[in-house]
């Protein structure tokens, strides 16, 4: 497995970051109240994070360990600015929709983990990619539970597309059914931590599974016992 | 495989746990049957309704746990748990609510925690504050008090109720629910709320029709019922007395409290203690021995808290009943309660007592 594999497997998967390093939790659970929401907000923090892990990579031999913190939190607030600004003039309604969640995304675990962890000590074009990847596997699981909680909640999947990709895409909503009482809690906060938490028990599930058709069950010693009480007490 | 308990011979009665759930239900029949004649035959359809899915659910998860089906299903605990829920919800609710809640409570609350034995919250009440929070428009459809009522309802009328949304004649849940002048009748509760917001004194406010005497008229009888079903239920050593008498103490003493500092505002303590659901979360839901407290005097304390949790957020809470809400928020507080009221063990002393002695010690 090359390193670009490995990223990939990493951030999609072994090491998603919400489902498994539980990093960014705070928007995770707060705005996927639909798919929308939660691939305008997966977006930005990709963005953030391949800007972020690029600039990152390319000053870490000059940046001393004693203050790396702050210059990574100052690099990453830089490009939430930007990325905030960006959202503000093309899609201002979804920027109004996701509101405090974006500027918030400076603080966004997630991300300075990244700059911590992997950027800071690897060459930028590996950074940039691991960027790409920790971003999609957490777009992902953001579209995932908002598909979920939109489905239970409101019955429909896509609504609000036009937010994100203009006009054109109100032909994308889906009403899977037509529903006069929301199921509130699949939208409450309440519905988000149930949700994250049944995706969370399903990748365990699902890796269990993977794991145990992988890898060989190994031939192990078999162990023999003498048995000194019962049977044989009960042959004398 | 049937696990036998056998313990000493002063133990007279050996129950397992499928009689004793059973025996709570017996125990529930009397306020089920006041709850029939008051509001109708909607507590027993949506029994049936949830009885049904909460088993289906149980054997469902339990399958596919790879448990032993047939002996979790005769536990009766799952039958109880459609029983709390489905006297908890009111008569002329849709039967999806009932079946959503059912699937909750067995599905999230009891089983992914690992089954009964392991749930830290109530499986009933965390389905009943679910649905509140999600639905608040249909569990709030609670029927006028029989005596009030412009309509007869018959068995079939409460079923087409539940099922349609309509009774047999067409009459829709709007209607059946207001009175001639077509205001719809609130619960007593949800009644004095409102009055005392809109400037009307308590005493003011219980004159409606839909009391008697200062009390809720069919609730009082309700609640008599269980509390009936209640100390049957203690004469018969199913339930210790400590947590029921923790709730009505405390409700008691604080409703009390405030009714004499004001009692043009608060209401009397009487009306507190036979509102709502107050005799059946006392003695029925307060009472699960799963996730209630389990020291006598953590017990004391988990009923306590409960009764005070109830007071206040019917007196101040944005809910008219409180019953379910003030279980929930003590059966968080169970590790802790019962962390610090440890009995001490034969033959040790209390720790207090041991502290106190390793200081004379000292000196």
């Amino acid at each position: 497995m090359n390193e670009y594999q490995e990223l990939t497997w990493q951030g999609l998967w072994k090491n998603n970051p919400a489902l498994v390093q539980l990093l960014g939790l705070c928007p995770l659970l707060a705005v996927t109240a639909t798919v929308v929401n939660g691939l305008g907000l997966g977006i930005a923090t990709t963005l953030v994070l391949i800007g972020s892990n690029c600039t990152v990579s390319l000053v870490r031999n000059w940046v001393p360990k004693e203050i790396r913190i702050p210059i990574f939190v100052m690099v990453i607030a830089a490009f939430v600015t930007i990325v905030q600004l960006l959202m503000n003039a093309f899609t201002f309604k979804l920027y109004e929709a996701l509101g405090i969640f974006i500027p918030l995304i400076v603080t966004n675990c997630a991300i300075i983990g990244r700059a911590e962890a992997y950027a800071s000590k690897n060459p930028v074009k590996f950074a940039a990619f691991d960027g790409v990847m920790m971003g999609v596997g957490f777009t992902l699981v953001l579209m995932i539970l908002g598909a979920m909680r939109e489905l239970l909640g409101y019955g429909t999947l896509f609504s609000g597309a036009e937010l994100l990709l203009g006009d054109w895409a109100t032909v994308l909503k889906i009403t899977v059914f037509e529903t006069d009482s929301q199921f509130l809690l699949a939208i409450l906060p309440p519905g988000a931590f149930l949700g994250m938490g049944l995706l969370i028990a399903l990748k365990n599930a699902l890796n269990d599974r993977v794991e145990a058709m992988v890898v060989k069950p190994q031939e192990g010693k078999v162990v023999t016992r003498a048995r000194v009480t019962g049977d044989t007490a009960a042959d004398s | 495989m049937m696990l036998s308990l056998s313990s000493s011979p002063h133990l007279k009665r050996q129950r397992n746990t499928g009689q004793v759930m059973r025996l709570v239900m017996y125990a529930a029949i009397p306020g089920l049957i006041a709850q029939t004649w008051f509001f109708g035959f909607g507590a027993l359809v949506h029994f049936a309704v949830a009885a049904a899915t909460c088993i289906a659910t149980e054997a469902l998860i339990v399958e596919l746990r790879k448990r032993d089906v047939e002996r979790t299903i005769k536990d009766s605990s799952a039958l109880l748990t459609a029983l709390l829920l489905a006297v908890s919800i009111p008569p002329y609710a849709p039967w999806w609510l009932t079946v959503i809640g059912s699937v909750f409570a067995i599905a999230i609350v009891k089983q992914l925690y690992g089954g009964l034995g392991n749930n830290p919250f109530n499986p009933a009440m965390a389905a009943y504050v679910m649905l509140l929070i999600s639905f608040p428009v249909q569990m709030t459809n609670w029927a006028p008090v029989a005596s009030l009522s412009q309509y007869e309802e018959s068995a079939l009328d409460s079923a087409s109720i539940v099922f349609t949304g309509y009774n047999v004649e067409g009459y829709s849940i709007e209607q059946l629910r207001s009175d001639v002048d077509g205001h719809t009748m609130a619960t007593p509760l949800d009644h004095l709320k409102t009055a005392l917001t809109t400037g009307e004194t308590s005493e003011e406010a219980l004159q409606a029709p839909i009391y008697s005497n200062g009390l809720g008229q069919g609730w009082f009888w309700i609640n008599m019922a269980y509390l009936f079903g209640g100390l049957l239920l203690l004469r018969l050593k199913v339930i210790n007395w400590h947590i029921p008498v923790g709730v009505i103490v405390g409700t008691f003493a604080i409703s009390g409290f405030f009714h004499l500092i004001d009692g043009s505002v608060y209401a009397s303590p009487l009306f507190h203690l036979f509102s709502g659901g107050l005799m059946f979360g006392a003695f029925f839901i307060a009472t699960d021995p799963v996730s209630a407290s389990t020291t006598d005097k953590g017990r004391l304390l988990f009923g306590a808290g409960i009764g005070l949790w109830i007071y206040i957020i019917r007196t101040w809470g944005g809910y008219p009943d409180a019953v379910a809400f003030a279980v929930l928020i003590m059966n968080m507080g169970v590790p802790l309660i019962d962390y610090y009221t440890r009995p001490r063990t034969y033959g040790h002393r209390s720790e207090h007592k041991s502290a106190i002695k390793r200081a004379e010690d000292r000196d």
